[in-house]
């Protein structure tokens, strides 16, 4: 981690404060704290931020607010990040129910780490995943933290088809499909829940710096919250610790 | 029947608006109309707010019959808009008749034309914007791109038509596409990750555009940039305009529906105001890249919007005297050509 935030250009309406050259969660709980901060200030002028691994993407109009004020006014914020109050980050509960049909690789994944299905599940659901940031295709969350122990090689053909909500594995990492597209991912299971759903009034429900926790769930399960969650009247649970 | 139908929906046609800001940290492309400047002008020219949603067309444009009384603007690439077979003038609000059918022919300048209508497209906001966002197939008609048979509606304007039809933008601020452009840029955010010689052949030679080039970005080839480590950096966020070189060293220009994230490095980044200039450019065409400072971009930006705001304040006052236009078929060269004269009001 360096520092003091790496100042950086992006564009004539675009500003980059970087805060490291790796991924951490260290690094990645600076830029949620960055943005949070900015958000909280409610400085004019600036219209949109992307936070991502390990800088925040600050996208500014420059006749509302000059580059050296602006500047001026985010090292101010830096400075003061370590006093300021921000909320810790949500743990967000992902109902998945595993294998099957709807995780037609979970028996691959099991073999390859030569463990059981329940082994690759109790795992997989055991741990909190940090989310990095949201890119590649809407709400599509770039998750930190998974086990070796059930790590699994892409599929050498990928998939022309993957339903919406396919949780999968890919090398190290873990990940969930928010819509239908194509893929080498090795599925494991599915969550009933929209990770994108446009018309809704929050349309991606997950956010950058927040946790996730999958939680199994049963095919009667599955098949309550996908009634409920066509209706609109899901409610995430977020888990209080 | 609906207002406008869509006979012959052209190369690629879509709806387009300032684009769905506001959603990038969660993965959401902004969309949106490619040259802000076409976008805005059009909208002017017939009396909306400068963002309503126009038809953005590519190379070849649309085929539509009008069944209700409109004015419209055509603004962007030349695609020799006609009327009923008659060429009519670009840059200007048109009066249509129920019944009239406007066409194109292929861009002799240019790439995207936008096409306003007074009143604006009667189209539902999809996360506050109507643009269409094709891969992901929201926003706009149904998420996609126009074909044929599509039937689209017309919110009413509050404007007599007659009075906001046969206005028209100063010559001065119409634009000359042409073959070769120099495309002004502000350097970083990775430029750190280049030899000095790279910088320097990324800014002293010509690039050409490449058959892949859309509304996502343009790969460009040219000399390849050589990086001091490698191409890939740890993801962060695209700006519009943000230059990227991959491993093999050609340059891709991040437009309009370009992802929010990426792995590679970004050279430097071209400014607000050149972005409608490369937004107009086609395969083929040649770019040259200048180096300018965060100030000066600024002070361009400045410049442009002061434009935009004179264009407005001629707009609204500035009326051509309607039916005081003549057609004339000329002959030069034993080529045939239609030309129209007429008088300031």
């Amino acid at each position: 981690m360096y520092e003091k935030g790496r100042y950086l250009i992006s564009g004539d309406k675009g500003l980059v404060i970087e805060f490291g050259n790796e991924i951490s969660e260290a690094v990645n709980k600076k830029v949620r704290n960055l943005y949070l901060a900015v958000k909280k200030s409610q400085t004019a002028g600036i219209f949109e931020m992307i936070p991502t691994y390990r800088s925040l993407l600050i996208q500014y109009n420059p006749i509302e607010i000059e580059i050296d004020r602006l500047k001026e006014k985010l090292m101010e914020i830096e400075e003061a990040l370590d006093s300021i109050d921000i909320p810790k980050p949500r743990i967000l509960e992902i109902p998945t129910i595993y294998g099957d049909e709807f995780g037609e690789d979970l028996d691959f994944v099991a073999e390859h780490n030569g463990i059981s299905k329940k082994e690759v599940i109790n795992i997989h659901s055991s741990v909190d995943y940090l989310i990095y940031m949201l890119g590649f295709t809407p709400g599509f969350p770039y998750l930190g933290g998974m086990s070796e122990k059930i790590a699994a090689p892409r599929l050498k053909t990928p998939r022309t088809k993957i339903p919406a909500g396919s949780v999968g594995i890919a090398g190290k990492q873990t990940g969930i499909y928010p819509i239908e597209s194509p893929g080498g991912w090795q599925l494991i299971g599915r969550t009933p829940l929209k990770l994108y759903d446009p018309k809704s009034e929050t349309p991606i429900i997950l956010q950058a710096g927040d946790y996730i926790r999958f939680k199994p769930i049963d095919r009667y399960e599955y098949e309550d919250i996908n009634v409920l969650v066509d209706k609109n009247r899901y409610e995430i649970k977020i888990v209080m610790e | 029947m609906k207002d406008m139908i869509i006979v012959n929906p052209g190369l690629h046609t879509t709806v387009q608006d300032k684009g769905r800001w506001g959603y990038q940290e969660f993965g959401m492309p902004v969309t949106g109309a490619m040259d802000d400047y076409s976008i805005r002008l059009a909208n002017i020219l017939v009396g909306n707010h400068e963002y309503d949603a126009v038809l953005e067309t590519t190379l070849m444009g649309p085929e539509i019959a009008f069944n209700i009384d409109a004015v419209i603007a055509i603004t962007g690439a030349n695609m020799m808009p006609r009327v009923n077979g008659h060429i009519v003038p670009m840059w200007r609000s048109l009066l249509i008749y129920k019944g009239d059918v406007l066409s194109f022919s292929f861009s002799k300048e240019g790439t995207r034309s936008c096409i306003a209508i007074a009143g604006g497209f009667d189209i539902p906001t999809v996360m506050g914007s109507r643009s269409t966002f094709v891969r992901g197939g929201i926003g706009g008609f149904e998420g996609r791109i126009l074909k044929k048979g599509d039937e689209l509606s017309v919110r009413e304007s509050n404007a007599v038509l007659q009075q906001i039809a046969n206005r028209i933008i100063p010559q001065k601020y119409i634009p000359d596409y042409k073959e070769s452009c120099r495309i002004r840029t502000v350097l970083g955010p990775q430029d750190d990750c280049f030899t000095e010689e790279s910088i320097d052949k990324f800014f002293g030679s010509e690039y050409h555009v490449t058959n892949e080039a859309d509304r996502m970005g343009y790969r460009l080839e040219g000399p390849a940039l050589e990086h001091k480590n490698g191409a890939d950096i740890i993801s962060d966020g695209i700006n519009l305009g943000s230059i990227q070189i991959p491993g093999h060293g050609m340059p891709i220009v991040m437009m309009a529906d370009r992802q929010t994230t990426g792995g590679y490095t970004k050279i430097a980044t071209v400014i607000s105001t050149d972005i409608p200039l490369m937004a107009q450019l086609k395969p083929g065409n040649k770019v040259r890249f200048e180096r300018i400072d965060l100030q000066e971009a600024h002070r361009l930006l400045r410049e442009y919007e002061d434009k935009i705001s004179a264009i407005k304040s001629y707009v609204s006052s500035n009326q051509l005297e309607p039916g005081k236009s003549k057609y004339f078929s000329v002959k030069v060269g034993g080529t045939s050509y239609e030309v129209m004269v007429e008088e300031l009001k």
